[in-house]
């Protein structure tokens, strides 16, 4: 199994740190990982975006232009990578902020609420969890007790009492992502 | 003992492995792709943990001749920069070298020249593997391909570097430094008590003692036959290094008709890019140089014998294909393909141009 993934979304949205915590559970079942992230001017106040790969075998190439499975949080990253999914591959999508919907028909397209739910949960921070847990259910790759544990490695101590909201942000991204 | 995984940069690891080494010091200063190195280290404190010294130096030209002045007490030291630092660390390096000290340097390549950009680049393997200062001097050279490789390479680096008193250059680029892998994590070492240093490193300014004459570090000797023998004498030992410290990897060569050339992040790229091929049924090796000095010529030399044709593929215009087509010294076809500036090539575009390359384009 490979699964390479990328993240795209604006500066702040937590793009960064969910790839973190998706390749840190990776990690805890056993498998090979990289995280890439687009560093550079572009990062200043405007898009950022992570590249994710799982696999069962050494990774090669962490630049891609073809993807398994994209996310992506605003506009601008669906303009630039709804081309770059895999015919077959998967689509996850936040609407927020969205104005001109996928189009593309050889591909499955998942839409998550996450900006929307984290507001519902009272906490905007948990929304990257929101959207992890989205994926999860759609690419059910990594377990969740390992995805505990990712979380438990990638946050700092002052922040594992937090891990229980995350893991139910988590659920809520898996019970609420809905197929286009 | 249960294996310690973590998920770290490049950068990251780099800090990590020298404090397990052991090292005495760091002297560095910021610049990307690099800062993380400088960054982790303090988060770390790590002259609580092991007594280690990390120092913000006022610029790199200051802190390539404090490492100087560590390896010239024995010490374990390194330093690292990017490109445009990395240059101004270059009189500094000649100086180790003249002087037969061992020190570790990091690389983390960025486009140039000049100031350039911040994006990956390799496009400094001249003034790593030919020179860089002045003299005939050359720097043990090793180009990491993973997260896992940067934190292995400072161990066998300072090793390098204290068995041959000679400076080590790991050569990574923006990418391996901003990427975040797996890495197994190795024991924490002691580091050395000065009693050790000092047996370790008799050659050492570590205090005249009685029974033995001044020790004196320099690169300097006005009498021109006395540096004629000195310049044979490294000569002699470079000549060592090439016989015994060649690191190489192979993959897919056994049954190849055509083989990729490439090291560090090109070399990923070109992993990619060799399955992609081999799905279409083309026979395509690798050959990944983990040395770059000394230059692993005798494996491809041998594959010269059988392959129809090597391409290289760097983040350059062109700088290592020079020293494969000394290897291949005319017997087969070598060509290079690069992306510069700080532009990474795609797989698919390399496998475009090896397929152009196999039809004779």
């Amino acid at each position: 199994m490979t699964e390479e993934i990328i993240i795209a979304g604006f500066g702040g949205q937590g793009v960064l740190s969910m790839g973190k915590i998706l390749a840190y559970s990776g990690l805890m079942q056993g498998q090979e990982i990289a995280w890439m992230p687009s560093y550079g001017p572009e990062m200043r106040g405007g898009t950022s975006n992570v590249t994710v790969i799982i696999s069962d075998e050494r990774v090669s190439s962490p630049i891609l232009t073809q993807y398994d499975t994209v996310i992506v949080l605003n506009q601008q990253s669906m303009d630039k990578f709804e081309s770059t999914v895999k015919p077959g591959g998967t689509l996850i999508f936040d609407p927020n902020g969205i104005t001109k919907m996928p189009t593309r028909k050889d591909i499955n397209i998942f839409k998550i609420e996450a900006a929307q739910l984290a507001s519902d949960m009272g906490n905007q921070k948990v929304f990257n969890m929101i959207v992890l847990g989205a994926f999860l259910k759609v690419r059910p790759i990594v377990d969740n007790k390992y995805v505990e544990e990712g979380l438990r490695h990638s946050l700092p101590e002052r922040a594992h009492k937090l891990i229980p909201l995350n893991m139910e942000a988590i659920e809520k991204g898996k019970n609420e992502v809905v197929k286009m | 003992m249960e294996k310690e995984l973590k998920l770290m940069k490049g950068n990251e690891a780099i800090a990590e492995a020298a404090i397990r080494y052991g090292a005495d010091a760091y002297f560095g200063y910021p610049i990307t792709p690099q800062s993380e190195v400088i960054e982790y280290f303090m988060e770390q404190n790590p002259i609580e943990r092991t007594g280690m010294v990390v120092l913000q130096a006022e610029s790199e030209v200051a802190a390539i001749n404090m490492v100087y002045g560590a390896a010239a007490c024995g010490m374990a030291a390194m330093t690292s920069s990017s490109s445009p630092g990395f240059s101004l660390k270059q009189e500094g390096l000649s100086y180790i070298a003249g002087a037969e000290l061992p020190c570790l340097v990091l690389n983390v390549v960025r486009g140039g020249p000049g100031l350039g950009t911040i994006q990956p680049s390799q496009s400094d393997y001249f003034q790593s593997t030919k020179g860089g200062g002045h003299g005939d001097y050359r720097l043990i050279v090793l180009a990491p391909a993973s997260v896992q490789e940067m934190y292995d390479f400072v161990q066998i680096g300072f090793d390098l570097a204290f068995k041959y008193r000679n400076p080590v250059l790991i050569l990574s680029d923006g990418i391996i430094g901003q990427m975040m892998e797996k890495v197994e994590i190795g024991p924490q070492r002691v580091r050395r008590t000065m009693d050790e240093v000092i047996k370790q490193c008799p050659w050492a300014t570590t205090g005249k003692t009685a029974n033995r004459e001044r020790n004196i570090i320099t690169s300097l000797d006005l009498v021109a036959s006395r540096q004629e023998e000195f310049n044979r004498k490294l000569v002699k030992k470079y000549d060592t290094i090439r016989e015994k410290e060649v690191r190489c990897e192979c993959i897919n060569c056994d049954d190849a008709d055509y083989v990729f050339v490439a090291y560090g992040t090109s070399s990923r790229l070109c992993m990619k890019s060799m399955d992609l091929l081999r799905k279409e049924g083309y026979k395509v090796g690798l050959v990944r140089p983990i040395t770059l000095f000394p230059y692993p010529s005798k494996i491809i030399a041998g594959l010269a014998e059988r392959v129809k044709g090597f391409l290289t593929i760097e983040m350059s215009t062109g700088q290592m294909v020079e020293d494969v087509m000394l290897a291949v010294n005319g017997k087969r076809p070598v060509k290079h393909y690069g992306r510069v500036g700080g532009v990474v090539p795609t797989p698919e575009e390399i496998v475009d141009a090896m397929k152009n390359f196999m039809k004779g384009e």
